[in-house]
C-alpha cells in the first residue's frame, strides 16, 4: 500500500514514519554524559564558546571599578590624562570609565541571558529527545514485559523523574565552565593584586574538594532509594485505583490505608536523612567560606597599613572574594545536582531496557510486505514459554487454509491463549517457526501484519474518545490529508517541524487525517460512518447504537441535514400522536402555556442549559433569575409556595426515621435537612415577607423551583402563579444580558435544540407522567417515525459519537467485544485471529455473532481459540490443541468421533 | 387532581379507612399516577408484578385465561384496589385486567407498598383484614360451587 500524500501538505513534513536523527532500535546510552555528548556536542560547543566569551568582559567589570577609585578619584591634583591620544579633565576621565563600567555590566549580563536561554533551550530539547526515546521503547515493549512493570512506575518515570535531567543538561557543560571561569578570573584577579592574598582565599579549596565528595556519596546512595520508594508509592496508588472495587468489598481500606502509610514512612525517613546530610555539608561549606575573609581582614590589613598595597586594591579584593563565593557555591551546587542526576538517569534507563524488545525497524519502515498474506499459514516446531521453563506451546505443528475458517480448540491449558497471541506475533515465539505464504512471520513489518491482519482477544482496550475513533483505529497508520490549511499558518509550523526534528521527534500531525477510506473498501468519511454502523449492526449492537444516537447531541452547523431532519421527525411524531390519538403522551413545549410536566425552573427557562451558567437544578440561585422573579412579581408568591411545600414536606415525612430512602427518591430536602426546615417554618411563621432573613427567603423561595405540577400534585402552583411564571418567562428571554445568551437554547418549534438530544428535539416536550407506560409507547412511535423517514441510520451515524468512557467503561464487557470486533473486521483484513473476542455475550448472542461475523469474513482467513468447542461445528477446519501440541487436525465430521479428544472437549462442555 | 382530593380517596378504601391521614397524604405524594385508554391493559395474566393499583375514576374488567378462552370473573370501579396479590406473594399476575373506560389510577410500586406495610402496622392489619374477608368470599363461593 504505497502512502498517499496530500496536496498542501508542508514541505518540511516528513513522508511516512522517517525521523531524521532517530534511528530505529537505537540502545539507550548506559550513562547520562555519553548521551550528552552524542546527542549535544555542536551545541554544548555553542555553549562553551559563549562561556569563554564571557570571561574577558567579567574580568572588565572587575578591573574598571579599582581603575575608578585608584586613578581617577583617589589620584590628587596634576590632572590631564593621556587617553587614546586625547587629554582628559578628571572629571570627564572619572564619567568615561564609569560608563565604561556600565557598558561591560550591560555587556556581561546580556551574555550571561543569551547563554542562560540557549542553555535551557538545549536542555528542553534533550529532554523531549529523551522521553520520545523512552516512550517509543514502551511501544517495543515485550507483551510479557506488562506482567511485571505496572504503569504505576512507568508512568512517573518519563513524566517526573527525567524532568530535572533536562534542567541539567542544558547546563551540563556551561555551568561548571562559567562558573569555574569566573572563579578563575577572580582568582586571577585577586593573585594580580598579591599572590598572599589569592593564597588565602584559597587555602581551604582542597580540603573542600576533599570532603565534600566523601559526603555526598551517602546522599547519593539515599537518592537512588528514594527513587524507588517514589516509584512504589505510584505503584501503590495505582494498585489501590486499580483494585477499588475489591477494596471496598473486603473491607480492606484500612490495610490500604496502613501499605500506603508505611510506605510514606520511608519516603519521609530517606527524605529526612538526606536533609540531614545536606544541612551538614552546607553548614561546613559556609564555615569554610567564613574563615577566609578573617586571613584578608587580618594579613590585607597589614599590608596596606605595612604600605605594600593600596586601599584601593583591598577593597576590590574584598568585593572579588564576597563574588568569589557565589561560583564556588554555583560549582558545588552543579557537583551535588551532577551526582543525583546521575543516578536518576541511569535508575530510568536501566527499566526501558528488556530483553526481547520488538524491532523498531519493522514498526517505522513505510515498506508495506508482501502483496497478501498468502494461501497458508505454517507453523513447525512452535514452542513458547513465558519464563523459559515450562513452555505452554510445546512443538506445534500445523498448516491452515488462509481462504477457510480455522477453529483451535483445547482446555483451558491447552496453550489455545499463547498459540493465539503467537500467530498474531503479540508474542515472539522461543522455539520453531511460523510462515505465512512462505514468509517468516517474526520477519515481516508491522504494517503488514496491522493492516492485513487482524486480531481481537477477550479483553479488549477501548481508547477514552467515542465509538467511531475507536472502530477507525485499525485504518489510521500514516498521516493521509492535511487537517486545515497550512498555509494560514506556515510560521507555526515551520517552527513545529523544526523543534521537533531538533529533538529527533516525529514531526506527523495527529489532527491530519490518518484514516486509510480505501483500506475500509469505501470513498469517503460518511461512507465509512455507515459501513461503521453496519459492522456494528452485524455483531449485535445496532440497538445500542441507535440508542446512543437518540441521547445523543449534533452540531447543527456540522449536519445541518440531520438537523433539518429532525425538525420533521419533530413534525411526523406529532400528527402520528394526534392521529392515533396518543397526543396526551407528550405535553409539548408552548411559549404561551406552562408545561405542567416540567419543572418551575425549566418553565421559567423555557429552554435547554447550553453551558455551565445556568443549571437547572440550581436555578434559584442565578443572579439573573432572581431578578427575574422579583420583575415577574413572583417573589411573594414563591415565598409562600415555599412555606406551604415546607409545610406539606414536614408533615409527610417528619415522622420517617432519618435516612430513610423515602428522602432521597421523594422529599424536596434530605432527612439531614428536616430539623433546619421545621426551625424555618416556625421562625417565619406570621411573618411577612420583609421581616424574613434573606437567607430564609432564599432558601423559601428555592424550594419551588423543582415542583413539577403533574408529578407532584400538590396544587400548589396555582393558574395565577403558573401565569405569571410565563410573564417571567417573557422577561427572561427578552431581558436576558448578551453575554448569557449562548448559555441557553430556547424551546423553539421550528428550530433545532443544539443542546438537547436527538431524542429530546423529536418530542419536542415532556413526557407526561400521567399516562401509563408513556416511556415504552413513545419509543415505538419515534421507531417508526424514523423509519418512516429513512432516519434510523442517520440517528446510529449520531451514535457513533458516544462517548465510551475511560477505557471503554461506559460500555458493558460483551459491548466492548462487539466494537473490538467490528474494529478488527472495518480495515477488512485477509486473516482476523480471534482469541475468545466475544467470550461476555450470552450464549444466543454468540452464536448469532459468530455466525454473521464468519459470513462476513467468508473466503478470507479467520482463526479463531474458542473458549466453547462447541462453536467448532461453524468452521471448515479445526485444529485441537493438548498440551501445547497439536494432536488433531481435520473438519469437524472427520475429529467427532469416538476416543477423539475433540469428542472428550465437547462432552466435558 | 391535588393530593388532598388523593387522601381523600385513599381514606374512601376500607384498607386505609383508619389510617391517620399525615400517613395517606406519604402514600398518595410517594405513588404515581397513571392513565390508562378505553381497552388498555394494566397487566397481564402470568406478567410479574411490580405494582398495586388504586382506581381514581372509571372501570375495569378482571379477567382469567381458562380453556374455553377468556373469562371475565369480576368488575372493578372507583375506590378499588387492583394487583395487591402478586406484589404481597411474589406470584406472577393471577389476572388480567384491563380498562373499560378511561381508567384514572394511583400505582403503588411493590417497594413503596412493602415499606407501608412495614412501617404502619395498621396497614398490615387492615390488608390482612380485606384479605380474610375475600378468603372467605372464595370459600363460600367453593362452597356454593360444590353444592351446585
Amino acid at each position: 500500500m504505497p502512502e498517499a500524500r496530500a496536496e498542501g501538505e508542508h514541505p518540511g513534513r516528513l513522508p511516512g514514519a522517517e525521523t531524521p536523527g532517530y534511528r530505529p532500535n537505537v540502545p539507550l546510552e548506559r550513562s547520562i554524559f555519553r548521551f550528552i555528548m552524542k546527542y549535544s556536542k555542536r551545541q554544548q560547543l555553542v555553549v562553551l564558546g559563549l562561556t569563554f566569551v564571557s570571561w574577558p568582559i567579567i574580568y572588565l567589570t572587575l578591573e574598571l571599578p579599582k581603575a575608578i577609585i585608584d586613578q581617577a578619584i583617589g589620584a590628587n591634583g596634576g590632572w590631564a590624562r593621556d587617553v587614546l591620544g586625547a587629554e582628559m579633565e578628571q572629571i570627564a576621565f572619572l564619567m568615561a570609565l564609569s560608563f565604561g563600567f556600565l557598558f561591560f555590566v550591560i555587556l556581561s549580563g546580556g551574555v550571561k541571558y543569551v547563554l542562560n536561554v540557549y542553555a535551557g533551550r538545549l536542555g528542553e530539547q534533550m529532554l523531549r529527545r529523551l522521553r520520545y526515546m523512552l516512550y517509543s521503547r514502551i511501544l517495543r515493549f515485550p507483551l510479557p514485559h506488562f506482567k511485571k512493570v505496572s504503569q504505576g512506575e512507568i508512568i512517573p518515570m518519563i513524566t517526573a523523574e527525567v524532568e530535572p535531567v533536562g534542567g541539567y543538561i542544558g547546563t551540563a557543560t556551561s555551568t561548571p565552565l562559567y562558573f569555574g571561569g569566573l572563579l578563575l578570573v577572580y582568582l586571577g584577579f585577586i593573585f594580580a593584586q598579591d599572590v598572599f592574598l589569592g593564597l588565602a582565599a584559597t587555602a581551604l579549596y582542597p580540603l573542600q574538594i576533599y570532603v565534600i565528595p566523601k559526603l555526598q556519596k551517602r546522599v547519593i546512595a539515599l537518592g537512588k532509594a528514594r527513587v524507588r520508594e517514589v516509584r512504589g508509592l505510584a505503584e501503590n496508588i495505582g494498585e489501590s485505583i486499580a483494585g477499588i472495587a475489591e477494596i471496598h468489598a473486603n473491607d480492606a481500606s484500612v490495610y490500604e490505608r496502613a501499605g500506603i502509610a508505611r510506605r510514606l514512612d520511608r519516603i519521609y525517613t530517606i527524605r529526612y536523612e538526606i536533609f540531614r546530610r545536606k544541612f551538614a555539608i552546607k553548614f561546613l561549606n559556609s564555615f569554610m567560606a567564613q574563615l577566609t575573609p578573617f586571613f584578608f581582614y587580618a594579613i590585607g590589613g597589614y599590608l596596606v597599613i605595612a604600605g605594600d598595597m593600596t586601599i584601593g586594591a583591598l577593597t576590590a579584593v574584598l568585593a572579588a572574594y564576597k563574588d568569589l563565593s557565589s561560583p564556588w557555591k554555583e560549582l558545588l551546587n552543579y557537583y551535588q545536582l551532577q551526582a543525583d542526576i546521575k543516578v536518576k538517569y541511569e535508575s530510568v534507563i536501566e527499566q526501558f531496557d528488556p530483553p526481547g524488545l520488538f524491532d523498531e525497524a519493522l514498526q517505522l519502515t513505510d515498506d508495506a510486505g508482501p502483496e497478501s498474506v498468502g494461501n497458508t499459514l505454517d507453523a513447525s516446531g512452535l514452542a513458547y514459554s513465558e519464563d523459559g521453563q515450562s513452555k505452554t506451546v510445546d512443538g506445534a505443528n500445523f498448516s491452515i487454509d488462509l481462504d477457510r475458517h480455522t477453529a483451535i480448540v483445547g482446555s483451558g491449558s491447552s496453550g489455545r491463549d499463547d498459540l493465539a497471541l503467537l500467530l498474531a506475533r503479540l508474542l515472539k515465539g522461543t522455539g520453531g517457526r511460523i510462515e505465512l505464504g512462505g514468509q517468516r512471520l517474526d520477519d515481516l513489518p508491522e504494517p503488514f501484519t496491522g493492516r492485513r491482519m487482524s486480531f481481537a482477544g477477550p479483553t479488549p482496550h477501548l481508547f477514552s474518545t467515542n465509538l467511531r475513533d475507536n472502530l477507525d483505529y485499525g485504518l489510521r497508520h500514516r498521516p493521509l490529508r492535511t487537517a486545515a490549511d497550512p498555509a494560514s499558518d506556515r510560521t507555526r509550523l515551520d517552527r513545529y517541524i523544526r523543534d521537533a526534528h531538533a529533538a529527533a521527534n516525529i514531526d506527523a500531525d495527529p489532527a491530519a487525517d490518518w484514516v486509510d477510506y480505501e483500506a475500509a473498501g469505501v470513498a469517503d468519511r460518511t461512507a465509512l460512518d455507515r459501513k461503521c454502523v453496519d459492522m456494528l449492526r452485524l455483531l449485535d449492537l445496532g440497538d445500542d447504537l441507535y440508542r446512543f444516537g437518540l441521547r445523543g447531541t449534533i452540531d447543527p452547523d456540522e449536519r445541518p441535514d440531520l438537523a433539518e431532519a429532525m425538525l420533521t421527525a419533530r413534525a411526523a411524531l406529532r400528527s402520528r400522536l394526534d392521529e392515533s390519538r396518543q397526543s396526551a403522551l407528550v405535553e409539548p413545549f408552548d411559549r404561551a402555556r406552562y408545561n405542567t410536566n416540567a419543572t418551575l425552573a425549566e418553565n421559567l427557562l423555557f429552554g435547554t442549559p447550553a453551558g455551565g451558567a445556568f443549571d437547572i437544578d440550581r436555578l434559584a440561585e442565578h443572579p439573573f433569575v432572581r431578578q427575574v422573579i422579583h420583575e415577574s412579581d413572583l417573589a411573594d408568591p414563591l415565598l409562600e409556595v415555599g412555606r406551604q411545600l415546607t409545610e406539606t414536606m414536614v408533615e409527610i415525612f417528619a415522622d420517617l426515621p432519618p435516612g430513610h430512602a423515602f428522602f432521597d427518591q421523594f422529599s424536596f430536602f434530605g432527612s439531614e435537612e428536616m430539623p433546619e426546615y421545621q426551625q424555618l417554618l416556625a421562625r417565619t411563621a406570621g411573618q411577612s415577607p420583609d421581616e424574613m432573613r434573606e437567607e430564609d427567603r432564599f432558601r423559601l423561595r428555592s424550594l419551588p423551583f423543582k415542583l413539577i405540577p403533574a408529578r407532584h400534585r400538590l396544587g400548589l402552583l396555582t393558574e395565577g402563579i403558573q401565569a405569571k411564571a410565563l410573564k417571567a418567562r417573557e422577561i427572561f428571554a427578552e431581558t436576558l444580558p448578551d453575554m448569557l445568551r449562548g448559555e441557553v437554547e430556547f424551546f423553539d418549534p421550528n428550530r433545532y435544540n443544539r443542546a438537547a438530544t436527538l431524542q429530546d428535539n423529536i418530542l419536542f416536550g415532556k413526557v407526561s407522567y400521567g399516562e401509563a407506560n408513556a416511556d415504552g409507547k413513545l419509543s415505538t412511535l419515534i421507531g417508526e417515525v424514523l423509519d418512516s423517514l429513512s432516519l434510523r441510520d442517520a440517528v446510529m451515524v449520531a451514535g457513533l459519537a458516544h462517548s465510551v468512557g475511560v477505557g471503554g467503561a461506559r460500555l458493558s464487557a460483551a459491548q466492548r467485544q462487539k466494537v473490538n470486533m467490528a474494529r478488527g473486521l472495518i480495515k477488512r483484513p485477509e486473516l482476523f485471529i480471534v482469541n475468545e473476542g466475544i467470550s461476555n455475550l450470552d450464549g444466543a448472542a454468540q452464536r448469532r455473532v459468530l455466525d454473521a461475523f464468519l459470513g462476513e469474513m467468508k473466503g478470507r482467513g479467520v482463526i479463531w481459540s474458542l473458549h466453547r468447542p462447541g462453536f467448532a461445528r461453524n468452521f471448515d477446519h479445526i485444529v485441537v490443541l493438548k498440551g501445547g501440541r497439536a494432536v488433531e487436525q481435520g473438519s469437524f465430521a472427520e475429529l467427532d468421533k469416538e476416543g477423539s479428544v475433540l469428542r472428550e472437549l465437547l462432552e466435558s462442555e | 387532581m391535588s393530593l388532598n382530593e388523593e387522601v381523600e380517596i385513599l381514606r374512601n378504601i376500607p384498607m386505609f379507612a383508619n389510617i391517620e391521614s399525615s400517613k395517606l397524604k406519604l402514600l398518595a405524594f410517594t405513588s404515581e399516577r397513571h392513565t390508562y385508554g378505553e381497552g388498555e391493559f394494566l397487566f397481564r395474566q402470568g406478567d410479574e408484578g411490580d405494582s398495586a393499583y388504586i382506581i381514581v375514576d372509571g372501570e375495569a374488567d378482571v379477567i382469567i385465561d381458562t380453556d374455553e378462552g377468556p373469562l371475565t370473573v369480576a368488575h372493578f370501579r372507583r375506590n378499588a384496589l387492583i394487583g395487591e396479590i402478586a406484589i404481597l406473594t411474589d406470584v406472577p399476575r393471577t389476572a388480567t385486567v384491563q380498562a373499560t373506560t378511561r381508567l384514572d389510577t394511583m400505582v403503588v410500586s411493590k417497594e413503596l407498598f412493602f415499606r407501608l406495610v412495614m412501617e404502619f402496622p395498621q396497614i398490615g392489619v387492615e390488608i390482612m383484614r380485606e384479605l380474610a374477608k375475600r378468603l372467605e368470599a372464595t370459600n363460600a363461593r367453593i362452597r356454593e360451587l360444590t353444592a351446585a
